[in-house]
């Protein structure tokens, strides 16, 4: 037997705790602009130490959201609760919530020492105590070597280091951060992410991130709302919003999903069976949320890397195979992406891991494949 | 050589063909003019044509009469009270209406850059618009609201706050001019500080209320740092001219009010003394570079 060493990491889940009250609260919140609604009738509740993050494309009303959090917007009609108390009527600058801004927003006039403290001499608090902070701060997000630089002299990952500790550094209760990596090349954002999630945790503060970014929010966060058109299509881990969505919208919104429609021909137990006239195939699969009846428009979902691609034709009685031929091939380095077009002229995406150091694959570029998949694979959608 | 021709000859001379014309016009219209007035400024008076002596007929002559060239004039200046005194009342006169200028301007500028977007272009217009009739005529214009008589004074008798033997005082006073120049330069204020408001990211204000700082303290702490280039720019694009102001002080300012451009203008129409008029223009001249000097450095660095 091995011991297991050092702490184990706890499973964090206070939205499964029915004892905990939510720390942030939207109840019913819809905003319109003119004729537009940008949040419609919305619900959510967010715990503290939390890292929440509202994935949609853009106008889908998350930053709205977020505003209104911050107070730069206020809600047409509902309200939002911080820790109990109803936040409507208090201006952005009493409200125990600071945003890290997408533009970052930093004071151009003021060297990052200056932009760093500006929030602690607002609070009054005297000039010890500031510099002491603001030192925690450059160490924190390390640019102790550039306290005396203007923003303009500054790199964009520099410039967004000082915008994070600038908005940490007043240790607010709620961190909003409105897609704060967007302006960052893959690389550093990766890094960030990581960072991001480790700053959360050592300061324990409930973290709000804004993006549109699906792997960003699937990195750092430990729920995700998807939003479209001012509601919320999904909420869950992101494992729950990546295997089990609860749409086809989310299904599609995040990662790379096949959608294939049908008519439902048989219920089972958990198992639908689904009859696809367009590609000329049975296929069964899980039943995703909702009542499913005989004879109901379905969709049968899968992700790509679920799909298994051969060149052999599986065992005769074999459940859930399509046949198709190689269309395009997509190399990516650690994985391959198949586009196989079936009878009917739709495309099937399956992807292989490249395991091997080989050069030449053995499936190719018009080749007759098979592909199959475990019955659990795949969900039903009925949205 | 054809190739060096197009590759280096030709852009080079094309660069400096494009910076030679501004510095050519700058020496044929003010260099020049300036040596002339500052060689007048060295003369003495004389009744003849012109009304000065030594009158330079050819290069040779120049040498020949330079002997006869006097500091005189520029010592005269310093010892009449007048000039001084006509200086001093300039600066201050320049000096208090910028200010003004200022107040007037910041908040109108300010209000531009925050209304919306459809109807800056209007605004823009509106300010810019008095230019379209003649400086003149606006001037002669305020004569007609000012004067004892004139209109301001039958408003306030027809509101009843005058009774209908009374007047209001201002024409032929130094409030008269104060109003003149600040109507007058508006523009001029308004303009530069419109541009380094409407510059101003909206989120950097957001971003100050987000960390606890009350609107009107971030005017004071982002709003204002932030448009200081435009308060510069306007500031000495209205100090400088006001400096020399003459059509204004000489409408409405009346006998009360001393400023250099005033006495300048006595001096060479009334006492046809072309050297020393010549010699207050240089002095006037000589007081301006600092600020234009510190303008054109604040400029640089904007």
């Amino acid at each position: 037997m091995i011991e297991a060493v050092g702490p184990i990491k706890r499973k964090f889940a206070p939205w499964d705790d029915p004892t905990l009250k939510p720390f942030i609260r939207f109840e019913n919140v819809t905003k319109r602009f003119g004729d537009f609604t940008a949040v419609d009738n919305l619900t959510l509740d967010i715990y503290e130490r939390e890292f929440f993050a509202l994935l949609g494309p853009s106008g889908c009303g998350k930053t709205t959201l977020m505003r209104m959090l911050a107070g730069f917007e206020q809600p047409t009609e509902g309200r939002i609760l911080l820790d109990g108390k109803d936040l409507s009527g208090i201006p952005p600058y009493k409200r125990p919530v600071n945003m890290m801004f997408q533009s970052y927003a930093l004071f151009p006039h003021m060297t990052v020492e200056g932009n760093i403290a500006f929030g602690l001499r607002q609070e009054g608090m005297d000039t010890s105590n500031i510099n002491t902070r603001v030192a925690e701060m450059l160490e924190l997000v390390k640019l102790e070597k550039f306290a005396k630089r203007k923003p303009h002299q500054l790199s964009g990952g520099q410039r967004q280091r000082v915008a994070l500790a600038r908005s940490l550094a007043k240790r607010p209760k709620v961190l909003l951060l409105d897609e704060p990596l967007g302006a960052l090349d893959k690389k550093l954002r990766e890094e960030t992410q990581f960072e991001l999630m480790d700053i959360q945790m050592e300061l324990g503060m409930t973290f709000l991130i804004v993006t549109h970014d699906q792997e960003e929010a699937m990195t750092v966060s430990d729920r995700i709302a998807v939003m479209n058109h001012g509601i919320i299509a999904q909420i869950g881990t992101a494992s729950e919003i990546y295997e089990q969505p609860a749409s086809r919208y989310v299904a599609d919104f995040v990662g790379d999903i096949n959608l294939i429609d049908g008519a439902v021909t048989a219920v089972g137990d958990r198992i639908v069976t689904l009859h696809c006239a367009g590609v000329d195939a049975t296929i069964s699969a899980e039943a995703g949320p909702g009542e499913v009846a005989v004879g109901a428009e379905a969709g049968f979902a899968i992700r790509p890397e679920k799909v298994q691609i051969s060149l052999e034709a599986p065992p005769a009685g074999t459940p859930n195979v399509l046949s198709g031929e190689v269309w395009d091939i997509g190399y990516l380095g650690d994985i391959s992406v198949y586009r196989v077009r079936l009878a009917g002229g739709s495309i099937v995406k399956a992807t292989v891991a490249n395991l091997t150091r080989i050069v030449e694959r053995p499936i190719t570029w018009e080749d007759k494949v098979y592909l199959t998949w475990p019955a659990d694979a795949g969900v039903i959608l009925l949205k | 050589m054809a190739e060096r021709w197009t590759q280096d000859v030709k852009p080079f001379l094309a660069k400096w063909a494009l910076v030679a014309v501004p510095y050519l016009w700058s020496l044929l219209f003010f260099l020049a003019p300036f040596l002339i007035i500052f060689k007048i400024s060295l003369s003495q008076t004389a009744i003849a044509m012109p009304p000065y002596v030594p009158v330079i007929g050819s290069l040779g002559d120049f040498w020949a009469k330079l002997s006869s060239f006097t500091f005189d004039n520029y010592i005269f200046l310093t010892e009449d009270p007048l000039y001084y005194s006509a200086y001093l009342s300039s600066l201050r006169i320049a000096l208090v209406s910028t200010i003004l200028l200022l107040i007037v301007g910041y908040p109108i500028a300010y209000g531009m850059a925050r209304a919306p977007k459809s109807l800056r272009n209007a605004l823009v217009m509106a300010v810019i618009l008095p230019f379209w009739t003649s400086f003149l005529i606006r001037v002669y214009a305020w004569i007609g609201i000012l004067k004892p008589e004139g209109l301001i004074t039958v408003a306030l008798q027809w509101l009843g706050f005058l009774g209908p033997n009374e007047q209001i005082h201002v024409y032929n006073t130094e409030i008269a001019v104060f109003i003149g120049i600040v109507y007058s330069y508006l523009p001029f204020m308004v303009l530069p500080l419109y541009a380094a408001l409407e510059k101003l990211d909206a989120t950097l204000l957001e971003a100050a209320a987000d960390l606890g700082c009350p609107p009107t303290k971030s005017f004071w702490v982002i709003t204002f740092p932030l448009s200081l280039p435009g308060v510069i720019a306007g500031c000495f694009l209205c100090f400088i001219p006001i400096v020399g102001e003459f059509v204004i002080p000489d409408l409405l300012g009346g006998s009360e009010t001393l400023m250099i451009g005033k006495t300048l203008w006595a001096e060479f129409f009334n006492n046809r003394d072309w050297p020393v008029s010549s010699a207050v223009a240089v002095v006037l001249l000589i007081i301006l570079v600092v600020p234009i000097v510190i303008f054109q450095n604040q400029q640089k660095k904007a």
